[in-house]
């Protein structure tokens, strides 16, 4: 892979001439293009994944019903819906393929792919990044990959069926599932969007490190920068390791070999470890940027400086520190030694710590503000509340007693709902809100931001919340039709009622949907500075020209410098300099609403 | 505007590590390496430790004196790597061109060992899968063997093909003594691919 | 409101006690934080000429709130040590258990029981398919064992779940039921097409008729 790190000498010099359609829309190297090629390929993703959820819900809502078909079912083939009833073997895709498209190809796009590429140069006031092309070649590895993992649903024999934790041996002996190209397009795209992701974490580390304006310390970064750099330093330590073992897994599943079979010596638990080795850093890859934008938007909507921000720079690195050590307590129950798992609950009660310590400084931020409740706001109070749920719960399943009786059941399931979609869903919607006006220079419409936010508020929470009751009634994961149990009998009225706030739920997303394409055109003209926020981004014109910055940017202070007594605005921007070192005039040159006010003191750099 | 021009004598590299995007690059790229032959190598052990019936002696299948030959030939060529590097921190272009023909020439000639090696435990019943499989131990030993010796050789083969650019690149003139960042970029890569192999020569075929 | 089913096992007293402990301080928690951040939404909401309080932090109260939840977590850890030692620790399995083994394969249980001589793996052993037959208030303990894929031998009504990994050698589990009566066998990891009909029931029977149950299966074999 020594190709992969080329050099483009000199990235910062703008091009004058007007590059090609081709150059500058498709095979661009500029970050903030590839930042929005990821941002729609990985929403059409949020939408499949969706529909595929629905899949999931209509079998458990009616399941196997006969007066209730699948709507569009016909349109399937009769490998998968037959007579408007989906089939077990459709049913088991749909599962590993909903998991799977939303958290490879939807939500960690969308935080990594998105707001990485986009945000990484533009905060730390960098013309791109710092392999410009190499970055390219992320993206148009990523899609290819997409493409083979939708390519799965059309193959003969149907696509992966074996969860998209891919347990072997169901996952490396094709007889057990009956899944024989499907699963070996899975491995095969997954092992590409591997290299996509090495890729963009190799960039956003030397980006961070090597191309930071003057004056940009490590504790004047954002901490959106700071989350995206610890992420991609996630990605780059936990990616291989699933790499490794996909590969492996693949010459099982296609070759013949016996790392994961034990009929011939293998080991099937040697996946699991390997599998939650790379997938417990992947659960903070989905949630540690999420809290970096929340970060970012509490701080500006509250018009106050983020309280504790060395405590929130601490607690991202503590995170990435223990989630190396507590892959094991997604395996409670798998057989592994009793003493390995009681090690495990410790350091998993331990995490819970820095999440404790985030969710306090984020409600010590909005205490004593003057908050501004605008749609990206009320995303983010929603991420620290819905947050809050997934994190309490997870404490259950932490215990390993309390976990025998709820492993596997739908309480996990409602979990890390709560984690994924009240968490990083929500701060994705709220980021992609914070900085539509900087990628596409319009505001997205705030009535219909609004009207979407409370849909999806309150249908994710009469989805998801009921799914609690069905996990302490011991509901089991990824079964075909509950109803074929006694004692579950009782909950099928849950069920169907999950089922259809599940399909409001879905629906509401078509305002977003409609409320993203038609600002496109028809939204508001933004201004650089629609929120009145510090960070380098917002000093240059929306959307930035190639290269970003007229001039490089100096920092002169941390980004949280909302309400300071040194201005008279209620804010006070990164780039703009002390009174007594510049010369008169407006302080930030793009923004005519912002008057003087500079005091004559360096502002001061972040306490503690 | 002006006042956002940076100021004299400041520039991106006093923010940076002042290490050159390229060099740094390699290095975070070969720590995400280091994991990938971590999760190889430490599957190995354990699948080995599970099982150890299913794994041979040393030296019972594997020809351990020819890899060892081998082995110094990798590790001359991480040395005639320096060689190339040291003569072109000291504008010695012609003695970067000849240690990097070096160079490429033993990797190449690591890779020709590899191959023939291959090709004699296969023919012996070495194999990585259950079906031809009729040397000692088991199939599971074949298939760690070729994944991880496998997954080595595709980085030499890599690092031989960059090689091989490099080297055009220096024939064309393109390094000098005050900017050769892609030879030492080079040089960290083949480095750590030789320091994996002696790890794997150490586990596989020694131990 | 549906609820955890019944219990009915001796150590899933101690299991749901520790859920409860867990409930309680997660709901006092809950009420706590988003009541916080209801009223924080409500107090601090933008008026004309509000100006928010510079502050960029406090060290004292940081630590307060990192010590309390860790104090917290280490408190719940250090209880479900207990519970989790008692099923789990192949030390403390029970000697005097009835002893029963279960074969888990695509897509059913496969249930062998030791005949009158109360021991597995002699010529009286009987098997029978998804029915798992055991006697009130005495130690069961199965062997499991899995033919191709992984299971997990779920009794919601026993908290009892173990995933059964096929080629681990000496996979067992144990408990005592409490109450006789029929309740259900499942399969709580996604084993294939029929993960969802695996499914076994489980007899309980009152002092003395699981003997004259097993004799008469014994006879029949």
């Amino acid at each position: 892979m020594a190709t992969t790190v080329e050099h483009t000498p000199g990235q910062a010099h703008a091009e004058h001439h007007e590059p090609s359609f081709w150059r500058k829309y498709i095979f661009s190297t500029d970050h903030k293009i590839i930042g929005i090629q990821f941002l729609f390929m990985s929403l059409l993703f949020l939408l499949l994944g969706g529909l595929l959820a629905l899949v999931i819900r209509w079998q458990l809502g009616w399941p196997s019903d006969p007066s209730m078909p699948m709507p569009g079912g016909s349109a399937l083939p009769e490998s998968m819906v037959n007579s408007g009833i989906i089939l077990p073997e459709f049913y088991n895709s749909a599962v590993t393929m909903h998991g799977t498209i939303m958290i490879f190809f939807a939500i960690m796009p969308l935080l990594v792919g998105v707001f990485a590429n986009y945000l990484i140069p533009l905060q730390i006031g960098a013309p791109d990044m710092a392999f410009p092309r190499l970055n390219m070649a992320s993206f148009w590895t990523a899609f290819p990959a997409g493409l083979i993992m939708v390519a799965g649903f059309f193959v003969a024999g149907g696509h992966s069926a074996a969860g998209w934790t891919q347990y072997p041996p169901l996952s490396a002996n094709p007889e057990y599932t009956g899944v024989y190209m499907g699963q070996t397009l899975w491995l095969v795209s997954m092992i590409i969007l591997g290299f996509s992701s090495l890729m963009g974490a190799v960039n956003y580390i030397t980006t961070v490190i090597n191309m930071r304006a003057p004056g940009m310390t490590w504790f004047r970064m954002p901490l959106s920068v700071w989350a995206l750099f610890i992420t991609a330093i996630l990605i780059l330590l936990a990616v291989p390791v699933l790499t490794g073992a996909l590969i492996l897994l693949l010459f099982d599943s296609s070759l013949g070999t016996s790392f994961f079979l034990p009929e011939a010596g293998g080991e099937p638990l040697l996946w699991q470890h390997l599998f939650w080795f790379f997938g417990h850093p992947e659960v903070y890859i989905l949630i540690l940027p999420a809290m970096g934008f929340v970060s970012e938007i509490i701080a500006s909507g509250s018009r106050k400086p983020i309280f504790g921000y060395p405590a929130m720079v601490l607690a991202i690195i503590a995170i990435a520190f223990l989630g190396w050590g507590v892959w094991g307590h997604h395996m409670f129950q798998s057989g592994m030694a009793f003493t390995l798992g009681a090690g495990f609950m410790a350091t998993t009660m331990v995490i819970a710590v820095p999440s404790a310590i985030k969710t306090f400084n984020w409600m010590a931020t909005m205490w004593r503000g003057d908050l501004h409740f605008h749609v990206p706001m009320m995303h983010a109070v929603a991420f620290v509340g819905m947050f809050v749920i997934g994190g309490l719960s997870g404490v259950f399943v932490a215990s390993t007693a309390v976990d025998i009786f709820l492993h596997d059941t739908y309480f996990v399931v409602a979990h890390i709902h709560y984690v994924l979609f009240g968490g990083s869903l929500f701060a994705i919607f709220g980021a992609i809100i914070y900085w539509y006006p900087k990628m596409f220079g319009r505001l997205m419409s705030p009535t219909l931001g609004k009207i979407h936010f409370w849909l999806t508020l309150l249908f994710f929470n009469l989805t998801f919340f009921p799914m609690h009751f069905l996990g302490v009634n011991g509901m089991m994961r990824r079964i075909y039709d509950p109803t074929q149990y006694e004692f579950l009998q009782p909950l099928q009225g849950w069920n169907t009622f999950i089922t259809i706030s599940a399909i409001l739920l879905v629906i509401a997303q078509l305002i977003f949907a409609f409320n993203f394409i038609w600002s496109l055109f028809r939204g508001e003209p933004a201004g650089p500075n629609p929120w009145r926020a510090n960070s380098l981004e917002w000093t240059a014109p929306s959307p930035p020209p190639h290269g970003n910055f007229d001039a490089t940017p100096v920092v002169y202070r941390g980004p949280y410098e909302y309400s300071s007594p040194l201005s008279d605005e209620d804010y006070l921007p990164q780039s703009v300099p002390p009174v007594d070192e510049a010369p008169g005039g407006p302080p930030a040159p793009d923004d005519p609403e912002t008057g003087d006010g500079e005091s004559s003191e360096p502002a001061s750099r972040q306490e503690g | 505007m002006d006042r956002m021009t940076v100021p004299a004598g400041m520039d991106q590299a006093e923010v940076g590590i002042g290490v050159p995007n390229m060099k740094l690059g390699m290095w975070v790229f070969l720590l995400s390496e280091v994991m990938f032959f971590t999760a190889l190598i430490g599957s190995y052990i354990l699948l080995r430790s599970a099982r150890p019936e299913a794994f041979a002696e040393p030296g019972e299948v594997l020809n351990v004196p020819l890899t060892a030959f081998n082995t110094f030939v990798l590790i001359c060529s991480s040395v005639s790597m320096v060689k190339a590097f040291a003569a072109i921190e000291h504008g010695d272009q012609q003695g970067l061109k000849r240690w990097l023909l070096v160079t490429v020439g033993l990797g190449a000639f690591f890779l020709g060992v590899q191959g023939y090696e291959y090709f004699e435990l296969a023919s012996h019943g070495f194999v990585p899968v259950a079906e031809a499989y009729h040397a000692a131990g088991e199939p599971l030993y074949g298939a760690t063997f070729y994944t991880l010796t496998g997954f080595h050789g595709a980085h030499v083969t890599l690092g031989v093909l960059a090689m091989i650019w490099i080297t055009i690149r220096a024939f064309r003139g393109r390094y000098t003594q005050g900017s050769h960042a892609g030879v030492e970029t080079m040089g960290l890569y083949w480095h750590f691919v030789d320091l994996v192999w002696i790890i794997l020569f150490t586990i596989v075929y020694l131990i | 409101m549906p609820w955890l089913p019944p219990n009915v096992s001796a150590h899933g007293g101690e299991i749901d006690g520790i859920f409860y402990v867990i409930l309680w301080i997660t709901v006092i928690i809950f009420l706590l934080v988003e009541g916080g951040l209801l009223w924080f939404i409500f107090r601090y909401r933008h008026k004309e000429g509000r100006k928010a309080e510079h502050t960029h932090g406090n060290w004292k109260v940081e630590v307060v709130w990192t010590a309390i939840p860790f104090i917290i977590v280490v408190v719940l850890g250090a209880m479900s040590w207990g519970p989790w030692s008692a099923a789990r620790n192949p030390a403390r399995a029970p000697s005097d258990a009835v002893e029963l083994a279960v074969h888990a394969s695509q897509f059913e249980w496969q249930v062998t029981y030791p005949g009158p001589d109360g021991e597995l793996d002699t010529g009286d052993d009987f098997e029978q398919r998804n029915q798992l037959h055991i006697p009130v208030d005495r130690p069961i303990r199965i062997h499991l064992s899995s033919e191709d894929v992984i299971h997990s031998f779920f009794l919601p009504h026993f908290r009892v779940k173990q995933d059964v990994v096929p080629g681990m050698e000496g996979q067992s589990l144990w408990f005592e039921a409490t109450e006789p009566g029929e309740y259900v066998l499942a399969c709580a990891e996604l084993c294939g097409t029929g993960h969802t009909r695996m499914m076994g029931s489980v007899t309980v029977y009152p002092a003395g008729e699981f003997e004259a149950w097993q004799a008469r299966n014994a006879a029949s074999n």
